[in-house]
């Protein structure tokens, strides 16, 4: 028995009402399931990219002459295309800013986790945020005319613009996060820890450096590989400040590193000189994966231990 | 005997960590500040409304940054425009489709991957596939899809923190009153994140803005004023960009100056947003 | 037999709310005490007092005295980890440092200044022996302390308390977290520490309490009810409230 006015709802998947509903809800899995799928397109997309167009110089320069040629010259009339220079300026590079960068972001981050009134904290965070949003190209501007001319006063060298100054600028940029993550690192600490070390009757800034630093200590290898990515990764700043001579690394001379030597040639290069760049661009990216690659096993480590 | 005081050794150990970690922080402050405000005092007096509001010419030797503003303007429109629906999809695709665990990892570490490629391997793809192949040629148009293939992680990482605080009885409670996936997502699961959603709107602005080695080649460095339209498919300079041509290569540094308290000011503005939002979501969850 | 630890007139706030109220307690030295009383007592605010773990609470205010052999150890000239070297503390849940077991144990030791190798070798050795599980580690002492079971953890931590020589051993609920043979075995150590090591002990089980302490405290709301021999205290209570509590009424 029906009551009048109101009609039976169909709700048996055979019904048209039911049927047409399901097909939206098909399509609209579909379409989510599409946009959930373009990040790993579009890593595909980049390292497809970077292989394709990247092989080709090498195969022509030899791979042993491509990666430890000393000499690049790209435009010489008899050109050479050995990229060990800005291999190992990278390497350098990334390897001082971490030896400065690393213990200033760590003591600080001690700090901040642990001694630090919630008030200093809280302005500091805010400080930290913001040297973090500070965009790459002012840093190179600062470093210009600050660091650059510093230097050559400092060391009396003819240019200032140098692997140190690019160093430098590297140090505070990866700061942020070095800061950041190590922050979190040691927030994560169980209190017992702590409590047993006080017990035995150490003191607070004893049980901060030799337990909750050791116990944090994944963690904090993960804010320096972080730090390692974002400086081999830098380009803008240190090629307003590093001079970009092809010379090998030198503290006192001018240097290119290999996110520089694409962007600095990029602009007018042509042929095997535009090919040889893409190789770089490939090796730069073949470096990151390595350090996302630590970076993983890194966080992996401090979520069991 | 409890007030025999601390050995030498250890009081000196304590004292010098102590000094150390102080040190670092006051390290850390004054750099922060110096930057700011070493920028600020020499590129405040350098803005004009001249300067913001012309465009450069040869013929005067006049030097004018309307041009930039409009073109990092455009930039950040068209890449929220394509990469907040993109970045969003994706989270919701993650924590209210995906039954798929592999999947899952799968789209998750092709996210950390994008977040750890430096913006020069990006310039340098998105002028290889989207000015080359796409034949969109050097314009705002391709830089901007550039950025959003690298802020997709920032939108994607944020929305999704913002989906899983979304309790689980809002949706059974929809579920339960017969209403079909999509018709929870889009009623009451979506509402609910619109702060995640903000959040990675401003962080993803951040970016944009402060983003240069990405757009050299895919963007460009010309200096005209266009219209929005027109001007997403003709090449032109940001402000970073801009900065940099004026600082390295023409040796302008009053403008460079200039630009960069612009720059420093909009940080500074969006740190604030990004704290502002962040403290009202706070109060929301907390009531 | 003397007293190694006296609380007199003890108040502890809280913020606003009173957490022990005019405690006065001798703690004899070489025996075992029993703190014994319902969920939020004050039992263990009280056991750290004992060696100012409390100071760590943000907001907590102290009045009274409380002395450790005939000093008052809130006294501003008294050195907070000198009193925590002196009386030690093994807590409720098990919680060594994720280091080896050997470093766990040097930890303290090392701490107060004792670098060389020789001397913390017989430290450890001796901490590890006195705290009964030197047997079950002696072959893996480079290993991570994290795989120990529970109950080798805790006796771990009992064994990193030991190597500071403390005279005064805190323990809060011991054995809460372990299995029955677990606690056993902790029962028995405790009882073997006693001739040289004075307990205070926190616990829930009636049981453990008649079993190994020689006096037993009774809290209930912050105040001491009751505190005595423990045969006596189990045997004739003479508080209502104690007996209803030993027998059982209210838990």
């Amino acid at each position: 028995m029906e009551r009048a006015g109101i009609a039976p709802r169909p709700f048996r998947k055979g019904d048209n009402m039911a049927k047409k509903k399901q097909l939206v809800e098909n399509l609209v899995h579909g379409l989510f399931l599409l946009l959930g799928l373009i990040t790993v397109g579009c890593v595909l997309l980049i390292t497809l990219y970077l292989v394709v167009s990247g092989i080709p110089a090498i195969r022509e320069i030899g791979l042993a002459d491509f990666l430890f040629g000393r000499r690049w010259a790209s435009t010489a009339a008899e050109p050479a295309y050995g990229i060990l220079p800005f291999i190992l300026t990278s390497i350098y590079g990334t390897a001082g800013a971490i030896l400065i960068g690393v213990p200033l972001g760590f003591l600080c981050a001690v700090y901040l986790a642990k001694m630090a009134q919630p008030g200093i904290r809280n302005i500091m965070e805010s400080a930290v945020s913001l040297l973090a949003g500070i965009p790459s190209v002012v840093y190179g501007l600062v470093g210009m005319l600050v660091l650059v001319p510093g230097i050559r006063r400092l060391f009396h060298v003819p240019d200032g613009a140098s692997l140190l100054a690019a160093i430098l600028v590297l140090a505070v940029m990866i700061l942020p996060s070095i800061i950041k993550v190590s922050i979190t690192a040691l927030e994560a600490v169980p209190r017992e820890y702590e409590e047993a070390s006080l017990a035995l009757g150490a003191t607070p800034v004893e049980t901060w450096f030799r337990v909750s630093v050791p116990a944090a200590k994944s963690g904090i290898a993960a804010a320096v590989v972080l730090g390692v990515g974002r400086a081999i990764g830098e380009t803008m700043a240190v090629m307003m400040v590093s001079g970009n001579a092809p010379n090998m690394p030198d503290l006192f001379q001018s240097v290119r590193f290999l996110t520089t030597a694409v962007a600095s040639e990029m602009a007018y290069s042509a042929g095997l000189q535009q090919q040889a760049l893409f190789s770089i661009a490939l090796v730069l990216f073949l470096f990151i994966m390595l350090i996302n690659a630590a970076l993983k096993a890194f966080l992996k480590g401090s979520k069991e231990g | 005997m409890l007030n025999n005081k601390l050995s030498g050794e250890r009081k000196a150990y304590i004292l010098l960590m102590k000094a150390l970690m102080l040190f670092s922080v006051a390290v850390t402050a004054a750099l922060v500040l110096f930057l700011f405000g070493y920028v600020l005092i020499r590129g405040l007096p350098n803005i004009s409304w001249e300067l913001l509001s012309t465009k450069p010419s040869y013929l005067t030797e006049r030097i004018g940054i309307l041009p930039d503003i409009l073109n990092t303007l455009y930039l950040l429109l068209a890449t929220l425009a394509v990469g907040l629906p993109l970045g969003v999809g994706a989270a919701v695709y993650l924590t209210e489709y995906a039954g798929n665990r592999r999947l899952v990892s799968l789209i998750e570490y092709a996210a950390e991957t994008l977040s750890g490629i430096p913006s020069i391997i990006y310039g340098l793809v998105g002028m290889l596939f989207f000015c080359q192949f796409l034949r969109m040629k050097t314009s705002l148009l391709a830089g901007a899809l550039t950025l959003v293939i690298m802020n997709l992680p920032t939108i994607m990482r944020t929305t999704q923190e913002s989906l899983k605080t979304v309790p689980q009885s809002y949706r059974e409670g929809a579920f339960g009153l017969g209403a079909g996936k999509w018709r929870v997502v889009r009623t009451v699961v979506l509402p609910n994140c619109l702060d995640g959603i903000i959040t990675g709107c401003i962080l993803a602005a951040g970016r944009v803005l402060g983003e240069s080695a990405a757009l050299l080649y895919t963007a460009g460095f010309a200096h005209a004023v266009h219209g929005l339209k027109e001007g997403l498919l003709s090449p032109g300079a940001s402000l970073t960009v801009a900065l940099y041509v004026y600082a390295k290569e023409q040796g302008e540094f009053a403008v460079a100056f200039a630009i960069a308290a612009i720059l420093m000011l909009l940080t500074l503005l969006i740190n604030l947003l990004a704290a502002l939002v962040q403290k009202g979501c706070k109060r929301r969850t907390s009531q | 037999m003397n007293n190694i630890m006296t609380a007199r007139d003890l108040c502890l706030w809280y913020g606003q709310a009173q957490a022990l109220k005019n405690i006065n307690m001798d703690i004899a030295e070489n025996s075992i005490t029993a703190l014994i009383g319902p969920s939020g007592c004050g039992k263990s605010t009280f056991l750290k007092t004992l060696n100012r773990m409390n100071d760590l609470v943000p907001g907590v205010k102290i009045t009274g005295q409380v002395c450790y052999r005939e000093e008052d150890i809130y006294d501003k000239n008294v050195d907070v980890n000198q009193l925590r070297r002196e009386v030690g503390m093994v807590f409720q849940k098990p919680n060594p440092f994720p280091m080896s077991i050997y470093d766990n144990i040097a930890y303290g030791p090392r701490t107060h200044g004792i670098r060389k190798r020789g001397e913390l070798d017989e430290i450890v050795e001796q901490a590890l022996r006195d705290a009964a599980i030197w047997d079950e580690v002696k072959d893996r002492l480079k290993k991570n302390a994290l795989g120990l079971s529970g109950g080798q953890q805790q006796r771990l931590c009992i064994a990193r308390a030991l190597a500071v020589k403390p005279s005064v051993l805190l323990m809060d609920e011991p054995t809460s977290a372990l299995d029955p043979i677990s606690t056993s075995r902790i029962e028995e150590l405790a009882m073997g520490l006693k001739d040289r090591y004075t307990i205070v002990i926190v616990t829930h089980n009636m049981q453990q309490a008649l079993r190994i302490s020689d006096n037993t405290a009774f809290f209930l709301l912050g105040e001491l009810v009751e505190y005595g021999d423990t045969q006596t205290m189990f045997d004739q209570p003479a508080d209502k409230r104690t007996e209803a509590y030993i027998t059982g009424r209210f838990g």
